[in-house]
């Protein structure tokens, strides 16, 4: 009678050992590989360790959406998966979109270089 | 070290008696009138013993019809104080000709705007839009309440608390001078080291927490509660534009607490984000600002859209031409409102390829919105139109905002804006758009649903006066701006050399002074509306032969909304049902599951106040200790777990059946 | 046409296609997973502004320190791991309340709270000793944002932990209701969300910061 509002049926995700332990150790090895490649000097080029190690990220985060989140299409009706799109998509457009701005503005505005405004006080 | 300590310091922080303006006469007559006011209503209340009362039913209240109520209350109460500013800057600006100086000291003028801005958006339109959007979505979907009622009383505190700081900060210290935006490194505290800029920094983020939660509630009810069969394109398009609006809140208003909290840091901290120096990048500050700033006023816009829609079906007794392009316009329009925001800065010189990619996004954003206008004149097309006041409004908003959307448009093209920017042509843009979508969306849309929360129609005469007033003093306060923008005035001056422009500000002092009878009319309106209200009172629950759910229910609806959950057939539902022969259930009521009423909304945004108030004037015991306070009283609020009780069935019965004879005695 | 409709609640006589209410009692679905999750999506917006900042002011250094001269990765390397533990610890703690063992539950959500605090020493630890050598917030833009950034995942983190601890006496006092489920869900998934947003700073900040 108190409780009532329950329709009986599993609120939230249903969990696994076996999931949390895959999560667990994709993510150590995904943790250890990019702290590696920058501790050792892997790559020659910085750029090159830039763009590894951010893919090594975005790999992690998926692998924790998936097995700590439990992100999938069927949650709440899709809708929790429409909102992390449109998030991510809000994400790209604000990080992207204000560092070519800023470039740009910084470039045509800024009395030094980006050179100098690293050195200069 | 407490030989150094000083107690006074300590406790009232840089507070001192002169932060109380008594050399400023205009300040000392408003504080003295709002006092005697203030008092006078308080002295009232208690006379007539309605704390209690007030209290139960309504401060502590989680029903969302009493909250949107009082949201629509506050944003009337505060649309007084922001049009007080905008009188005083037409005056001033109507006469500081030559070597007239006005009134106004630059000083208190950029107070002045700057609190006009604030206002107006955060404490007059948000509010407007949340409240009706609180008061109408759950009962055109068909549920009880929203889906987290403890929150949305939360919500409306927490706002209430924004406005009260605002509004404090006429008495005790000033207000920021910077502008709505407060672009560093104005605001910074090398140049702004007063607490006029963190009176606006505390404000606007205690309100932003309240209209980030009411966002994610609406979200949720949306989602989650609307009555079976009410598939998404089933749904009242007020709800479609309800469900759009509050996605952009949760997605922009994060932008908005982040930006200020930076900017705080700044200026509590010694940060350099925004500084001039050791790194600090101000044109960040105008990048981030906007990213919310933009979608921003699409948050203020879209649920009058969906006003509009459902005004202009009603009142012309026929569907909604286009529901699902008016549906996918919203859409379109949500995702690319995050792609034109730099075009509130093309002069901040962003270089051509970034101006160009923001000035194409902002042309192809007007296409929607004028697919919008299309499908509302062809709603009307062949339709049986009532020109009821809801529907005087929406013809003025077709005229009025289409003008001002097509300025936008003009503004779009980066050349032109380089000529136009910050001058008083895009003043009149903004308002032109503003007055003309939001403020006569607001005002259909509170004469629209009025009748469905009072059970009283307001009065027609004093709402066409009051129509015709405002119509036709927007276009005489506004008209001249575009003419003075194009002839190269900048915004935000109060004084002026050059005297041929003298009768252009008098001609926009005119139509503030329209304005200013438009808005008396209105508070006529309700006044007579209380005084006629028997010969004005709608018992059918149904006053416009509406066309959605809302209209079904009694006026105003029981606390519940409906003894039985609808179970919907086809989009415009209640007309459906009528069209059906539907016939109300007279026997069989149940008990109804609802929630109890909470004061913990009230104390947490009071306790908000205090630590905002604390946090500007560097009171920090008292900061320190309403925060924890907050997180306690919070923490205590989550071990309550009883939060609900049962509606009777006899009570129920009793209820519907009041309704019955009444819908008998209207026959 | 109103032969088929009937006047009383329970429309048994009305065929469903005809009927304009739900006989009965409606409720409607919880929506605090769903609203928590909105939450969670507005946060992560903060810290996308956080992130973008960084991005921009991350290598204005004015003359100060870099991230190379200052990020001790190894203290990082420990911290992420003790961050990564508190993850699978609570992860543990669902797989109990899944099977509604309330004590090891409750051993679990300790444990988790135990790390996060550990997490939280060693990061007070590092910003200490960062502001000691003279490289606190207030040197460069760098610093404001890397302080800023780091210390609002520090901010939620204790929050976090100040939400455990009161769940953990809440669930100990009332059990593995319905209410406090849902409540230990929405932690769930704000812990690991945290884990989240880390790994954006410890790769964003911490090793991109550390190359020249």
């Amino acid at each position: 009678m108190s409780d009532h509002a329950e329709h009986g049926h599993d609120e939230g995700p249903h969990s696994t050992f076996k999931g949390y332990m895959t999560g667990f150790v994709l993510s150590v090895i995904l943790t250890a590989i990019p702290f590696w490649i920058v501790m050792a000097k892997v790559f020659d080029k910085p750029s090159t360790t830039a763009l590894v190690v951010l893919a090594f990220a975005v790999v992690q985060i998926i692998v924790h959406m998936i097995y700590f989140l439990h992100m999938n299409t069927k949650a709440e009706g899709g809708w929790s998966m429409l909102a992390l799109v449109f998030t991510l998509v809000l994400v790209v457009i604000t990080l992207s979109g204000s560092i070519w701005v800023m470039y740009h503005l910084n470039n045509n505005m800024m009395p030094m270089s980006t050179h100098d405004m690293k050195n200069m006080p | 070290m407490f030989e150094h300590l000083d107690f006074t310091k300590l406790i009232f922080g840089r507070l001192t008696w002169e932060a109380i303006p008594l050399h400023d006469p205009i300040l000392l007559f408003t504080f003295v009138a709002v006092a005697l006011g203030g008092g006078a209503l308080v002295a009232a209340l208690t006379y007539f013993k309605v704390w209690g009362y007030l209290w139960r039913e309504w401060f502590t209240s989680i029903d969302h019809k009493k909250i949107g109520i009082m949201y629509i209350i506050l944003g009337l109460v505060m649309l007084l104080r922001g049009f007080s500013d905008a009188i005083m800057m037409r005056a001033q600006q109507a006469i500081a000709f030559g070597g007239n100086e006005g009134f106004l000291p630059a000083h208190h003028y950029d107070q002045i705007f700057t609190a006009h801005g604030v206002i107006m958006i955060f404490f007059v339109a948000m509010p407007f839009v949340t409240g009706l959007m609180n008061f109408a979505v759950p009962l055109q979907i068909g549920a009880r309440d929203v889906a987290f009622p403890f929150l949305n009383n939360f919500s409306f505190w927490m706002t209430a608390s924004g406005a009260v700081l605002v509004m404090m900060s006429l008495f005790v210290g000033e207000f920021a001078r910077t502008g709505w935006l407060a672009y560093p490194p104005l605001s910074g505290i090398a140049y702004s080291p007063d607490v006029g800029v963190d009176y606006y920094i505390w404000s606007l983020q205690i309100a932003g927490v309240g209209t980030l939660l009411s966002g994610i509630n609406l979200i949720a009810t949306i989602v989650k509660m609307r009555a079976p069969g009410m598939g998404l394109m089933k749904m009242p398009i007020f709800t479609w534009t309800a469900l759009c609006t509050n996605v952009l809140i949760v997605a922009a208003f994060p932008v908005l607490t982040a930006v200020l909290a930076l900017l705080s840091l700044d200026r509590y901290v010694g940060t350099n984000f925004f500084s001039n120096d050791l790194g600090g990048n101000a044109m960040m500050y105008v990048n981030l600002i906007w990213i919310w700033g933009h979608p921003e006023v699409y948050i203020l816009i879209l649920p009058l859209f969906g006003v509009f829609s459902e005004v202009v079906s009603t009142f012309s007794a026929k569907r909604l031409f286009g529901y699902a392009s008016m549906v996918y316009a919203t859409i379109v329009i949500t995702i690319l409102s995050y792609l034109v925001w730099l075009h509130h800065f093309f002069t901040m010189g962003s270089g051509a390829s970034v101006n160009s990619f923001f000035g194409i996004t902002t042309m192809i954003i007007s296409i929607p919105t004028g697919a919008k206008i299309f499908n509302w004149l062809f709603t009307m097309y062949h339709g049986r139109i009532r020109f009821e006041v809801p529907m005087l409004w929406t013809i003025g908003f077709m005229v009025t905002f289409t003008i001002g959307g097509m300025t936008g448009v003009l503004l779009a093209v980066p050349p032109a804006d380089f000529v136009l920017h910050n001058s008083l042509f895009l003043i009149a843009h903004f308002h032109n758009v503003i007055i003309g979508g939001v403020v006569f969306g607001v005002f259909a849309g509170i004469y629209y649903w009025f009748p469905k929360a009072t059970g009283v129609k307001l009065d027609p005469f004093w709402g066409k006066v009051s129509f015709w007033l405002w119509l036709s003093g927007f276009w005489f306060a506004f008209l001249p701006l575009y003419v003075l923008g194009l002839m190269g005035v900048t915004r935000r001056m109060s004084k002026f050399e050059d005297p041929s422009l003298q009768i252009w500000f008098q001609i926009a002092a005119f139509g503030a002074v329209l304005i200013a009878l438009g808005i008396l009319a209105m508070l006529i309106q309700f006044y007579v509306t209380w005084r006629d209200r028997e010969q004005l009172r709608d018992t059918t629950g149904d006053p416009w032969d509406g066309r959605t759910l809302e209209w079904s229910t009694s006026s105003p609806p029981p606390a519940y909304n409906f003894a039985f959950t609808p179970q919907v057939h086809a989009s415009d539902a209640w007309h459906d049902m009528k069209q059906r022969g539907y016939e109300r259930p007279l026997t069989g009521f149940i008990p109804i599951h609802m929630p109890k009423n909470t004061w913990a909304g009230i104390v947490l945004a009071g306790l908000s106040t205090v630590f905002g108030f604390a946090a500007i004037w560097h009171m920090w015991p008292l900061a320190a200790l309403s925060f924890v306070a907050l997180v306690v009283v919070a923490i205590v609020h989550t071990f309550n777990y009883k939060r609900d009780y049962h509606v009777g069935a006899d009570e129920v019965v009793r209820i519907e059946g009041e309704r019955t004879r009444l819908l008998g005695a209207s026959t | 046409m109103s032969a088929a409709m009937t006047p009383t609640a329970d429309g048994v006589d009305a065929p469903d296609n005809l009927r304009f209410w739900v006989p009965g009692e409606h409720h409607a679905e919880n929506g605090t997973l769903l609203g928590f999750w909105l939450y969670l999506m507005s946060d992560c917006l903060i810290f996308a502004v956080l992130f973008a900042v960084y991005a921009v002011l991350g290598r204005s250094y004015a003359a100060g320190p870099s991230g190379a001269d200052l990020f001790d990765l190894p203290l990082v390397a420990i911290n992420t791991s003790m961050l990564l533990f508190s993850s699978i610890t609570y992860g543990f703690a669902m797989l109990e309340m899944q099977k509604n063992r309330l004590r090891p539950m409750l051993v679990w959500l300790g444990i988790t709270g135990l790390f996060g605090l550990a997490f939280l020493g060693l990061e007070l630890y590092e910003f200490a000793h960062l502001i000691h050598e003279g490289a606190g917030p207030q040197r460069s833009a760098f610093l404001s944002a890397f302080f800023t950034l780091v210390g609002t995942h520090g901010l939620h983190v204790t929050f976090g932990i100040i939400w455990l601890v009161t769940l953990m006496v809440q669930v100990g006092r009332g059990g593995l209701i319905p209410e406090n489920r849902r409540r230990l869900l929405c932690l769930s998934m704000f812990w690991h969300f945290l884990d989240v947003v880390w790994i954006g700073v410890f790769t964003f900040v911490y090793l991109m910061g550390s190359l020249t």
